[in-house]
Protein backbone atom coordinates (compact mmCIF):
# COMPACT_ATOMS: atom_id res chain seq x y z
CA UNK A 1 0.00 0.00 0.00
CA UNK A 2 1.68 3.43 -1.40
CA UNK A 3 1.39 6.61 0.58
CA UNK A 4 -1.62 8.46 -1.04
CA UNK A 5 -3.67 4.88 -0.20
CA UNK A 6 -2.89 5.28 3.21
CA UNK A 7 -3.94 8.84 3.06
CA UNK A 8 -6.83 7.94 1.18
CA UNK A 9 -8.35 5.29 3.73
CA UNK A 10 -7.08 7.64 6.79
CA UNK A 11 -8.93 10.77 5.18
CA UNK A 12 -12.09 8.12 4.68
CA UNK A 13 -12.22 6.75 8.25
CA UNK A 14 -11.39 10.23 9.47
CA UNK A 15 -14.66 11.15 7.49
CA UNK A 16 -16.60 8.82 8.56
CA UNK A 17 -15.79 8.54 12.25
CA UNK A 18 -16.95 12.67 11.84
CA UNK A 19 -20.10 11.54 10.52
CA UNK A 20 -21.13 8.93 12.87
CA UNK A 21 -19.83 11.37 15.89
CA UNK A 22 -22.48 13.90 14.58
CA UNK A 23 -25.29 11.15 14.04
CA UNK A 24 -24.79 10.33 17.71
CA UNK A 25 -24.90 13.69 18.74
CA UNK A 26 -27.86 14.62 16.60
CA UNK A 27 -26.68 17.12 14.82
CA UNK A 28 -26.80 15.56 11.47
CA UNK A 29 -30.00 14.22 9.62
CA UNK A 30 -29.66 10.49 9.10
CA UNK A 31 -30.64 11.24 5.09
CA UNK A 32 -27.97 13.35 4.37
CA UNK A 33 -25.68 11.08 6.32
CA UNK A 34 -26.22 7.99 4.36
CA UNK A 35 -25.16 9.64 1.26
CA UNK A 36 -21.71 10.56 2.41
CA UNK A 37 -21.52 7.33 4.26
CA UNK A 38 -22.43 5.81 0.83
CA UNK A 39 -19.54 7.25 -1.23
CA UNK A 40 -16.79 6.98 2.15
CA UNK A 41 -17.45 3.35 2.56
CA UNK A 42 -16.39 2.37 -1.16
CA UNK A 43 -13.75 4.97 -1.08
CA UNK A 44 -12.44 3.13 1.63
CA UNK A 45 -12.39 -0.37 0.08
CA UNK A 46 -10.70 0.99 -3.10
CA UNK A 47 -7.79 2.59 -0.55
CA UNK A 48 -7.00 -0.83 0.89
CA UNK A 49 -7.52 -2.92 -2.34
CA UNK A 50 -6.48 -0.01 -5.47
CA UNK A 51 -6.40 -2.95 -7.83
CA UNK A 52 -10.29 -3.50 -7.56
CA UNK A 53 -10.40 0.07 -8.06
CA UNK A 54 -8.32 -0.31 -11.56
CA UNK A 55 -10.45 -3.04 -12.95
CA UNK A 56 -13.93 -1.15 -12.11
CA UNK A 57 -12.19 1.69 -14.09
CA UNK A 58 -10.97 -0.37 -17.07
CA UNK A 59 -13.95 -1.90 -17.24
CA UNK A 60 -15.98 1.33 -17.69
CA UNK A 61 -13.08 1.68 -20.02
CA UNK A 62 -11.58 3.91 -18.33
CA UNK A 63 -7.64 4.21 -19.82
CA UNK A 64 -6.19 6.17 -16.31
CA UNK A 65 -8.09 4.89 -13.78
CA UNK A 66 -7.87 8.16 -11.53
CA UNK A 67 -9.73 10.20 -14.12
CA UNK A 68 -12.61 8.05 -13.14
CA UNK A 69 -12.32 9.44 -9.60
CA UNK A 70 -11.53 13.12 -10.51
CA UNK A 71 -14.69 12.64 -12.77
CA UNK A 72 -16.93 10.96 -10.51
CA UNK A 73 -16.37 13.38 -7.50
CA UNK A 74 -16.68 16.65 -9.69
CA UNK A 75 -20.20 15.14 -10.63
CA UNK A 76 -21.14 13.35 -7.17
CA UNK A 77 -20.56 17.06 -5.74
CA UNK A 78 -22.19 18.52 -8.54
CA UNK A 79 -25.23 16.84 -7.55
CA UNK A 80 -24.80 17.40 -3.76
CA UNK A 81 -24.89 21.59 -4.60
CA UNK A 82 -27.92 21.50 -6.40
CA UNK A 83 -30.28 19.43 -4.12
CA UNK A 84 -28.54 21.75 -1.79
CA UNK A 85 -29.87 25.06 -3.11
CA UNK A 86 -33.01 23.12 -4.05
CA UNK A 87 -33.54 22.39 -0.24
CA UNK A 88 -32.37 26.18 0.82
CA UNK A 89 -34.86 27.32 -1.76
CA UNK A 90 -37.77 25.07 -0.46
CA UNK A 91 -36.83 26.60 3.55
CA UNK A 92 -36.70 29.68 2.54
CA UNK A 93 -40.35 29.75 0.82
CA UNK A 94 -41.34 27.92 4.31
CA UNK A 95 -40.05 30.45 6.72
CA UNK A 96 -41.14 32.86 4.18
CA UNK A 97 -44.76 31.34 4.53
CA UNK A 98 -44.21 31.06 8.69
CA UNK A 99 -43.18 34.62 8.57
CA UNK A 100 -46.50 36.03 6.83
CA UNK A 101 -48.32 33.31 9.25
CA UNK A 102 -47.09 34.98 13.02
CA UNK A 103 -47.22 38.38 11.38
CA UNK A 104 -50.97 37.67 11.02
CA UNK A 105 -52.01 35.59 13.83
CA UNK A 106 -49.98 38.41 16.14
CA UNK A 107 -52.84 40.67 14.38
CA UNK A 108 -55.51 38.38 15.52
CA UNK A 109 -54.54 38.26 18.86
CA UNK A 110 -54.27 41.95 19.27
CA UNK A 111 -57.59 42.12 17.78
CA UNK A 112 -59.05 39.46 20.12
CA UNK A 113 -57.41 41.59 22.71
CA UNK A 114 -58.62 45.22 22.15
CA UNK A 115 -62.28 43.56 21.51
CA UNK A 116 -62.80 41.35 24.67
CA UNK B 1 -62.93 35.68 11.79
CA UNK B 2 -65.71 37.32 9.93
CA UNK B 3 -65.87 41.54 9.29
CA UNK B 4 -68.86 42.88 11.13
CA UNK B 5 -71.41 44.07 9.41
CA UNK B 6 -70.69 47.81 9.19
CA UNK B 7 -66.68 47.50 8.03
CA UNK B 8 -66.41 48.64 4.65
CA UNK B 9 -65.92 46.49 1.37
CA UNK B 10 -62.40 47.82 0.23
CA UNK B 11 -59.46 47.03 2.31
CA UNK B 12 -56.36 49.57 1.27
CA UNK B 13 -53.24 47.44 1.26
CA UNK B 14 -50.05 49.70 2.00
CA UNK B 15 -46.82 47.81 1.91
CA UNK B 16 -44.05 50.06 3.90
CA UNK B 17 -40.54 49.83 4.86
CA UNK B 18 -39.06 52.75 6.23
CA UNK B 19 -41.81 55.37 5.05
CA UNK B 20 -42.51 57.25 8.61
CA UNK B 21 -42.25 60.37 6.77
CA UNK B 22 -45.10 59.88 4.63
CA UNK B 23 -47.14 56.87 6.02
CA UNK B 24 -49.14 59.04 8.15
CA UNK B 25 -50.35 61.35 5.15
CA UNK B 26 -51.13 58.19 3.03
CA UNK B 27 -53.20 57.12 5.59
CA UNK B 28 -55.09 60.05 6.40
CA UNK B 29 -55.45 61.15 2.75
CA UNK B 30 -57.16 57.67 1.99
CA UNK B 31 -59.52 57.70 4.91
CA UNK B 32 -60.71 61.33 3.21
CA UNK B 33 -60.73 60.01 0.05
CA UNK B 34 -62.67 57.11 0.68
CA UNK B 35 -64.67 54.59 3.11
CA UNK B 36 -62.39 51.66 3.19
CA UNK B 37 -60.38 50.00 5.92
CA UNK B 38 -57.04 51.09 6.10
CA UNK B 39 -53.92 47.95 6.66
CA UNK B 40 -50.44 49.03 6.60
CA UNK B 41 -47.89 46.22 6.57
CA UNK B 42 -44.84 47.31 8.25
CA UNK B 43 -42.29 45.35 6.52
CA UNK B 44 -39.81 45.47 9.70
CA UNK B 45 -39.18 49.19 9.34
CA UNK B 46 -37.07 50.68 12.07
CA UNK B 47 -38.01 54.37 11.78
CA UNK B 48 -41.06 53.57 13.75
CA UNK B 49 -43.34 53.60 10.13
CA UNK B 50 -45.90 51.49 12.43
CA UNK B 51 -46.25 54.09 15.30
CA UNK B 52 -47.03 56.38 12.95
CA UNK B 53 -49.37 54.22 10.87
CA UNK B 54 -51.45 53.22 13.84
CA UNK B 55 -51.69 57.31 15.16
CA UNK B 56 -52.62 57.85 11.76
CA UNK B 57 -55.59 55.63 12.22
CA UNK B 58 -54.34 52.33 9.98
CA UNK B 59 -54.60 48.47 11.20
CA UNK B 60 -50.93 48.02 11.34
CA UNK B 61 -49.52 44.42 10.52
CA UNK B 62 -46.04 44.34 11.46
CA UNK B 63 -43.40 41.84 9.88
CA UNK B 64 -41.17 39.53 11.87
CA UNK B 65 -38.38 40.46 9.53
CA UNK B 66 -38.15 41.87 5.87
CA UNK B 67 -39.86 39.59 3.90
CA UNK B 68 -39.96 42.77 0.62
CA UNK B 69 -43.22 44.20 -0.65
CA UNK B 70 -44.40 40.92 -2.16
CA UNK B 71 -43.96 39.08 0.85
CA UNK B 72 -45.75 42.02 2.81
CA UNK B 73 -48.51 42.09 0.15
CA UNK B 74 -48.94 38.42 0.63
CA UNK B 75 -49.72 39.04 4.17
CA UNK B 76 -52.34 41.62 3.15
CA UNK B 77 -53.99 39.65 0.90
CA UNK B 78 -54.12 36.56 3.16
CA UNK B 79 -55.51 39.05 5.91
CA UNK B 80 -58.12 40.33 2.90
CA UNK B 81 -59.10 36.67 2.04
CA UNK B 82 -59.83 35.81 5.82
CA UNK B 83 -61.45 38.51 6.94
CA UNK B 84 -63.53 38.67 3.54
CA UNK B 85 -62.90 41.92 2.01
CA UNK B 86 -64.34 41.47 -2.06
CA UNK B 87 -62.07 43.99 -2.54
CA UNK B 88 -58.05 45.19 -2.19
CA UNK B 89 -56.43 48.23 -3.42
CA UNK B 90 -52.62 48.20 -2.73
CA UNK B 91 -51.17 51.95 -2.60
CA UNK B 92 -47.48 52.82 -2.18
CA UNK B 93 -46.47 54.43 1.16
CA UNK B 94 -44.21 57.28 -0.02
CA UNK B 95 -46.92 59.16 -1.79
CA UNK B 96 -46.85 58.91 -5.03
CA UNK B 97 -49.96 57.36 -5.42
CA UNK B 98 -53.11 60.13 -4.91
CA UNK B 99 -55.53 58.13 -2.76
CA UNK B 100 -57.67 60.88 -4.50
CA UNK B 101 -57.76 58.36 -7.24
CA UNK B 102 -58.44 55.09 -5.79
CA UNK B 103 -62.30 55.53 -6.83
CA UNK B 104 -60.98 55.52 -10.40
CA UNK B 105 -59.87 52.12 -9.87
CA UNK B 106 -62.33 50.96 -7.91
CA UNK B 107 -65.37 52.07 -11.21
CA UNK B 108 -62.42 50.19 -13.53
CA UNK B 109 -62.85 47.42 -11.01
CA UNK B 110 -66.58 46.66 -11.12
CA UNK B 111 -68.37 47.01 -14.38
CA UNK B 112 -71.76 46.42 -13.88
CA UNK B 113 -72.03 43.61 -16.63
CA UNK B 114 -69.41 41.62 -15.97
CA UNK B 115 -69.97 38.57 -13.85
CA UNK B 116 -68.83 39.15 -10.35
CA UNK B 117 -66.71 35.79 -10.14
CA UNK B 118 -64.14 36.52 -12.73
CA UNK B 119 -60.48 37.32 -10.80
CA UNK B 120 -60.07 41.23 -12.08
CA UNK B 121 -57.72 43.79 -11.38
CA UNK B 122 -57.06 47.66 -12.24
CA UNK B 123 -53.58 49.34 -12.36
CA UNK B 124 -53.39 52.89 -12.00
CA UNK B 125 -51.11 53.63 -14.81
CA UNK B 126 -49.10 57.17 -14.83
CA UNK B 127 -49.39 59.38 -17.61
CA UNK B 128 -47.14 58.87 -20.33
CA UNK B 129 -45.41 61.99 -20.24
CA UNK B 130 -46.29 63.55 -16.80
CA UNK B 131 -43.91 63.63 -13.61
CA UNK B 132 -39.99 63.59 -13.95
CA UNK B 133 -39.07 60.63 -13.72
CA UNK B 134 -35.49 60.12 -14.15
CA UNK B 135 -35.09 56.30 -14.74
CA UNK B 136 -32.14 54.79 -16.33
CA UNK B 137 -31.89 53.86 -19.34
CA UNK B 138 -31.65 49.67 -19.09
CA UNK B 139 -34.73 50.56 -16.72
CA UNK B 140 -36.93 52.03 -19.13
CA UNK B 141 -35.94 49.73 -21.84
CA UNK B 142 -36.84 46.60 -19.75
CA UNK B 143 -40.37 48.44 -18.80
CA UNK B 144 -41.41 49.21 -22.80
CA UNK B 145 -40.24 45.81 -23.31
CA UNK B 146 -42.42 44.13 -20.37
CA UNK B 147 -45.49 46.26 -21.32
CA UNK B 148 -45.19 45.01 -24.62
CA UNK B 149 -45.05 41.77 -23.75
CA UNK B 150 -47.98 41.51 -20.75
CA UNK B 151 -49.91 43.88 -23.11
CA UNK B 152 -50.07 40.45 -24.87
CA UNK B 153 -50.29 38.13 -22.55
CA UNK B 154 -53.21 39.94 -20.87
CA UNK B 155 -55.18 41.29 -23.81
CA UNK B 156 -55.01 44.57 -22.32
CA UNK B 157 -53.16 47.94 -23.40
CA UNK B 158 -51.01 48.03 -21.11
CA UNK B 159 -48.21 50.81 -20.57
CA UNK B 160 -47.04 50.99 -16.68
CA UNK B 161 -46.71 47.17 -15.38
CA UNK B 162 -44.45 47.89 -12.61
CA UNK B 163 -46.98 50.12 -11.14
CA UNK B 164 -48.05 49.50 -7.59
CA UNK B 165 -51.21 51.40 -7.33
CA UNK B 166 -53.73 48.70 -8.37
CA UNK B 167 -56.94 47.52 -7.37
CA UNK B 168 -58.30 43.32 -7.13
CA UNK B 169 -61.75 41.92 -7.16
CA UNK B 170 -62.58 39.60 -4.39
CA UNK B 171 -61.42 36.03 -7.13
CA UNK B 172 -57.69 37.94 -7.62
CA UNK B 173 -57.76 38.46 -3.96
CA UNK B 174 -58.25 34.80 -3.04
CA UNK B 175 -55.89 33.89 -6.03
CA UNK B 176 -53.17 36.34 -4.83
CA UNK B 177 -53.93 35.52 -0.68
CA UNK B 178 -52.10 32.06 -2.22
CA UNK B 179 -50.06 33.00 -5.09
CA UNK B 180 -48.50 36.45 -5.04
CA UNK B 181 -45.18 36.35 -5.85
CA UNK B 182 -42.38 37.51 -2.96
CA UNK B 183 -38.88 37.85 -5.27
CA UNK B 184 -38.07 40.84 -5.06
CA UNK B 185 -38.47 43.92 -7.61
CA UNK B 186 -40.30 41.71 -10.00
CA UNK B 187 -43.23 41.58 -7.86
CA UNK B 188 -45.79 43.28 -9.63
CA UNK B 189 -44.79 42.28 -13.59
CA UNK B 190 -44.81 38.56 -12.39
CA UNK B 191 -48.28 38.91 -10.62
CA UNK B 192 -50.05 39.98 -13.80
CA UNK B 193 -48.16 36.96 -15.24
CA UNK B 194 -49.92 34.87 -12.79
CA UNK B 195 -53.57 36.68 -13.39
CA UNK B 196 -52.76 36.04 -17.02
CA UNK B 197 -52.52 32.63 -16.55
CA UNK B 198 -56.11 32.32 -14.93
CA UNK B 199 -57.68 34.54 -17.71
CA UNK B 200 -57.76 37.46 -15.26
CA UNK B 201 -59.32 40.62 -16.74
CA UNK B 202 -57.05 43.50 -16.67
CA UNK B 203 -57.63 47.14 -17.38
CA UNK B 204 -55.21 50.15 -17.02
CA UNK B 205 -56.61 53.48 -15.90
CA UNK B 206 -54.56 56.56 -16.03
CA UNK B 207 -53.71 58.10 -12.89
CA UNK B 208 -51.47 61.54 -12.25
CA UNK B 209 -48.40 60.10 -9.97
CA UNK B 210 -46.79 62.89 -7.51
CA UNK B 211 -43.61 63.64 -6.49
CA UNK B 212 -42.77 61.29 -3.21
CA UNK B 213 -43.53 62.99 -0.57
CA UNK B 214 -40.87 61.21 1.77
CA UNK B 215 -37.64 58.78 0.76
CA UNK B 216 -35.35 58.33 -1.97
CA UNK B 217 -36.35 56.67 -5.38
CA UNK B 218 -34.58 52.83 -4.69
CA UNK B 219 -33.03 53.27 -8.22
CA UNK B 220 -29.87 52.73 -9.28
CA UNK B 221 -27.83 52.03 -12.31
CA UNK B 222 -26.73 49.01 -10.26
CA UNK B 223 -30.42 48.00 -9.34
CA UNK B 224 -31.76 48.19 -12.26
CA UNK B 225 -29.11 45.95 -14.18
CA UNK B 226 -30.07 43.52 -11.35
CA UNK B 227 -34.05 44.10 -12.05
CA UNK B 228 -33.31 43.48 -15.88
CA UNK B 229 -31.70 39.93 -15.54
CA UNK B 230 -34.12 39.23 -12.33
CA UNK B 231 -37.51 40.01 -14.81
CA UNK B 232 -35.87 38.51 -17.72
CA UNK B 233 -35.32 35.40 -16.31
CA UNK B 234 -38.64 35.57 -14.96
CA UNK B 235 -40.44 36.30 -18.33
CA UNK B 236 -37.99 32.98 -19.18
CA UNK B 237 -39.35 31.02 -16.25
CA UNK B 238 -42.93 31.70 -16.98
CA UNK B 239 -43.06 30.69 -20.18
CA UNK B 240 -41.54 27.09 -19.23
CA UNK B 241 -43.02 26.49 -15.68
CA UNK B 242 -45.31 23.91 -15.16
CA UNK B 243 -48.84 25.44 -14.71
CA UNK B 244 -49.47 24.61 -10.75
CA UNK B 245 -47.04 26.53 -8.80
CA UNK B 246 -45.97 24.75 -6.00
CA UNK B 247 -47.35 27.31 -2.90
CA UNK B 248 -47.88 26.71 0.55
CA UNK B 249 -51.05 25.08 1.98
CA UNK B 250 -53.63 27.85 3.25
CA UNK B 251 -53.57 27.56 6.81
CA UNK B 252 -56.86 27.81 7.98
Amino acid sequence: MSGVHVTALVACVVTISVIVELLRRRQLRDKYAAVWLIVCVPLAVFAIDPNLFNRLAHSLGVINPPDLLTVGAALFLLIVCVYLSWEVGRLENKTRVLAEEVALLRKELEEEKATP
Amino acid sequence: MARSAERPDVLVVIPALNEADSVGAVVKETRAALDADILVVDDHSTDGTAAVAAAAGADVISNVFNLGVGGAMRVGFRYAARHGYPIVVQVDADGQHDPREIPALLAALQPTAEPALEPRLVIGARFAGTGSFSVPRARRWAMKLLAAYLSRLTGTHLTDVTSGFRAYNRATVELFARTYPAEYLSDTVESLVIASRVGAHVAQVPVSMRARLAGAPSQSTWRAVTYLVRVGLMLVLEVIRTRTRPEQPEVK
